[in-house]
């Protein structure tokens, strides 16, 4: 493994370096960098012309040039080195410094929009697979080709302008006519019914439930005013915990008496978990990142501990449960406090929570959780438009992945042995399904930073797309360098860590 | 010993040869059922795909659009020297009727003055929509073939010759793929606006965008050299280039197909994204992403100028989507066999 990570370094260098080489050429080749100022005709014109020149090495030719660049990326390389600039902008200005306030929020948005599409698409795509066929494997085949054939800015822009205006005025006001109500539950009711699907009856009821719950949910929602105030409390922590223990439980561990042990120690990670985090209340006003760790660290801790302690003979499907249901305590944790903090961020940005224009409200000085419920709300729609994609291509690749292994001769072995079908789904075919994607992952990790470049102008972020824009266009090599540097080490290191999860999900690869 | 080997050009007779002992042994096989008084009709594997992509009811939709939406950019406005059946020029400001909305009208139907309407200076929308969509599809079209062109080219060699050659071949690729593909195409779009037009920078977006496929085509190549029939040409004497080109490469042509259709709606939405960054097509000429940039601050007044190009885009890309997707279910069928 070491050997495998030192190899797989030494040659990521040398192509981050090709490529570095490479865009630096084409960069420089790609247009006049004086162009502006000759075309100028005020006063100072060769003093300015003089200035860009020292400033971007005018005088040394490109492969010199990029040589020097090198020599700027170099010094940053050098611990504690405080000439670190990664080269200067055509004003002189150091890059490094642009960098490091651009690239916080191009790194949220990606990484948000890659986690998002991964997991709906994942997901989606074992369900389409599943019921191979159906309507709903129809109906997602056909959103997945338009997310593909979608024009991303055009999407951002739609959403700017439709979406956003409309979510503003109508959480400004959160009132439904019953009419409203009523639509919204019978689209609820259809397409629950559509996803779980069944014989005719079993629609009949599934569309009946769903369509009651959530008109039940949303008329209490709205009578409450919870759209104003939302809260979950922790009585609402706890049940969503336990919901959701059963369904880890039921899901990787199935309820069968042999696995029974497994579900009460679940329960019990969950009531242990929402103990912390009432015991852990006082903690929540001054949490910083450091003490948010801590505390999930403890809550997961506590789930695997009830694993470990109440698992009996299956001990480690149970602490992995238990570790699962803590890791979902922390997200519970999470949204209810950022739901307290929306009021907050509701009246900060003057009654339209849902942002269309840069990446956090300015002069915010909120706390940690009101800060972190602003950035989440300017990453709503950006990412939105960016998972689209993403989440379509995940969807049609797990379907295909898992429409493979569940034609395997294994498979059907498991079958045959009389496994039931859970056990078949989750224990023999999903994994083996994941393993295509671990290098699709990667890959499309480019794709999406690209991606981020086109949103990232439409919503008037001051992030990397447009450090790497405004660049390119005044044919200033330094700050497109930077971002390609980002860009080609983040997918050089996905790639790595593509081949590593590969290697885990199937040992008959070696890392050699 | 040495008079058993080919002489040079000798290959091509036994190639010959051996081509007639297959013929034989499948008329063999055709044959006897009929003999047995079973009528079969002899179907050749071209003709099978054929049949499967014809009866793909989504890949046929999607070619019908596209066919309709080929003619009407084309002849509506003509292109180069020809004349199209639309009179007015998408260059050419006119006076401003209806307040610049669209005429067209679905029932019963009417294209009026203006179908799509007029932009802020009076040019008529519906020329200047199909010019943007004849653009973008000359675009597209050219990155699909160079593209794929070079994409085959090098994962054929990089696959038949492994060694040295694979992975210098290689290297190239994950170099060019650690760069995202909006960005190099950026990078290349704007050295090709200096330079010249829409033929320029599809040619040069064809040069970055093959990666994927040469990828692909390393992989099959890989798996196929290995097989008999390869073994078979290369003992008796049969050269490399003919190996690739006559014997693997056709088996590998599915692949390449449905990777350069899907090449071309990928390249449609590049295009656009490019124009929108300011690096595509530039003025006075259009294209689809352009138009939908211009006229992006005018959404809320008139929000045609920003849905027609759109719709267009969607469309082409829809219908070409759809249409690989039928010719990969043709060319592979495995992927649709239904659970046993």
């Amino acid at each position: 493994m070491l050997v495998f990570v030192a190899r797989r370094l030494v040659v990521s260098f040398f192509i981050v370096l090709a490529s570095t080489a490479l865009m630096y050429a084409l960069v420089a080749a790609s247009g006049n960098p004086l162009h502006d100022l000759q075309e100028y005709n005020g006063p100072g014109r060769e003093a300015r012309i003089a200035a860009r020149t020292r400033a971007l090495n005018l005088d040394v030719p490109v492969p010199g040039r990029y040589l020097l660049w090198l020599q700027d990326v170099g010094r940053c390389m050098v611990p504690g080195g405080d000439d670190c600039t990664l080269g200067l902008d055509r004003q002189s200005q150091p890059v490094l410094p642009q960098l490091q306030t651009a690239i916080g929020s191009t790194l949220r948005l990606v990484i948000a929009a890659t986690v998002l599409a991964l997991l709906l698409g994942v997901i989606t795509g074992i369900v389409t697979a599943l019921r191979q066929y159906s309507t709903f494997d129809y109906g997602v085949t056909f959103v997945a080709f338009l997310c593909f054939s979608l024009p991303l800015f055009w999407v951002s822009t739609l959403l700017k302008q439709y979406v956003a205006i409309d979510l503003n005025n109508w959480l400004s006001n959160p009132e439904m006519t019953y009419a409203a109500l009523l639509g919204v539950s019978l689209v609820a009711g259809v397409i629950w019914m559509v996803v779980i699907g069944g014989e005719r009856r079993t629609r009949l009821v599934v569309f009946g439930i769903s369509a009651v719950a959530t008109f039940t949910t949303l008329f209490a929602l709205l009578t409450t005013n919870w759209f104003r105030r939302p809260t979950m409390g922790l009585l609402g922590i706890l049940l969503i915990a336990l919901v959701m223990a059963f369904l880890w439980a039921a899901l990787f561990a199935g309820l069968r008496p042999r696995t029974r042990r497994v579900l009460y120690s679940a329960l019990a990670a969950a009531v242990a978990g929402t103990v912390v985090v009432a015991l852990a209340g006082p903690l929540m006003r001054g949490m910083t990142w450091v003490s948010f760790l801590a505390v999930s660290v403890v809550i997961i801790g506590v789930g695997v501990a009830a694993g470990l302690v109440g698992g009996g003979h299956v001990k480690r499907l149970a602490a992995q449960i238990g570790g699962v249901t803590g890791l979902t305590v922390v997200v519970l944790m999470s949204i209810d406090q950022m739901l307290g903090a929306y009021p907050y961020v509701y009246r900060a940005t003057g009654g339209r929570p849902i942002p269309t224009t840069g990446s956090q409200t300015p002069n915010l000085n909120g706390t940690f959780w009101q800060t972190n419920t602003d950035l989440a709300l300017h990453l709503l729609l950006p990412t939105l438009a960016i998972m689209l994609i993403s989440f379509a291509s995940y969807t049609r690749y797990t379907r295909a992945s898992m429409l493979d292994v569940l034609n395997q001769d294994y498979v059907r072995t498991a079958r045959a042995k009389g496994l039931n079908e859970r056990t078949v789904i989750v224990r023999h075919s999903f994994r083996n399904a994941l393993i295509p994607l671990a290098t699709l992952v990667a890959f499309d990790f480019a794709g999406v930073l690209g991606g981020a470049v086109v949103t990232e102008t439409v919503f008037g972020w001051s992030g990397m797309g447009l450090m790497f824009q405004r660049g390119l266009t005044n044919v200033d090599p330094n700050p497109v360098m930077a971002f390609f540097l980002v860009t080609a080490v983040a997918t050089v290191v996905f790639n790595m860590i593509a081949d590593i999860a590969y290697a885990y999900l199937d040992p008959r690869i070696r890392l050699s | 010993m040495t008079d058993q080997r080919p002489s040079p050009g000798g290959h091509e007779r036994i190639e010959a040869q051996m081509d007639r002992i297959v013929a034989a042994d499948t008329d063999l096989l055709e044959v006897e059922p009929a003999a047995a008084g079973i009528p079969v009709a002899a179907r050749s594997s071209a003709r099978t795909i054929m049949n499967r992509f014809l009866r793909h009811k989504a890949a046929m939709g999607g070619l019908v659009a596209l066919v309709l939406i080929v003619v009407l950019v084309f002849s509506s406005i003509g292109i180069g020297p020809f004349p199209g059946w639309w009179p007015l020029d998408y260059r050419v400001p006119q006076d401003i009727s209806h307040g610049g909305r669209p005429t067209l009208q679905l029932w019963p139907f009417s294209l009026g003055e203006h179908p799509f309407g007029q932009d802020n200076i009076g040019r008529d929308y519906f020329a200047l929509v199909m010019r943007g969509a004849q653009q973008s599809i000359i675009i597209a079209f050219l990155v699909g073939v160079i593209g794929s062109a070079i994409g085959t080219v090098i994962g054929a060699i990089a696959g038949y010759f492994r060694g040295w050659t694979e992975s210098v071949l290689m290297r190239i690729t994950d170099v060019i793929i650690t760069i995202p593909l909006v960005a190099i195409a950026a990078v290349v779009a704007k050295g090709a606006n200096g330079r010249g037009g829409v033929w320029l920078l599809g040619l040069f977006l064809g040069f970055v965008t093959w990666t994927g496929l040469a990828r692909i085509v390393r992989g099959e190549f890989l798996s196929l050299r290995e097989k008999e029939f390869v073994d078979a040409a290369r003992s008796v004497g049969v050269p490399s280039a003919r190996i690739i080109f006559r014997h693997i490469l056709p088996n590998t042509v599915g692949v390449i197909i449905v990777s350069a259709t899907l090449a071309m709606s990928s390249a449609i939405l590049l295009e656009s994204a490019l124009s929108f960054l300011g690096f595509g097509v530039q003025p006075p000429n259009t294209s689809l992403g352009q138009l939908i940039n211009n006229y992006r601050a005018a959404m809320g007044p008139r929000p045609w100028l920003f849905w027609w190009p759109g719709l267009f885009i969607v469309a082409i890309a829809l219908a070409v989507n759809f249409i690989g997707d039928g010719l990969r279910d043709a060319f592979d069928p495995r992927q649709n066999r239904q659970k046993a």
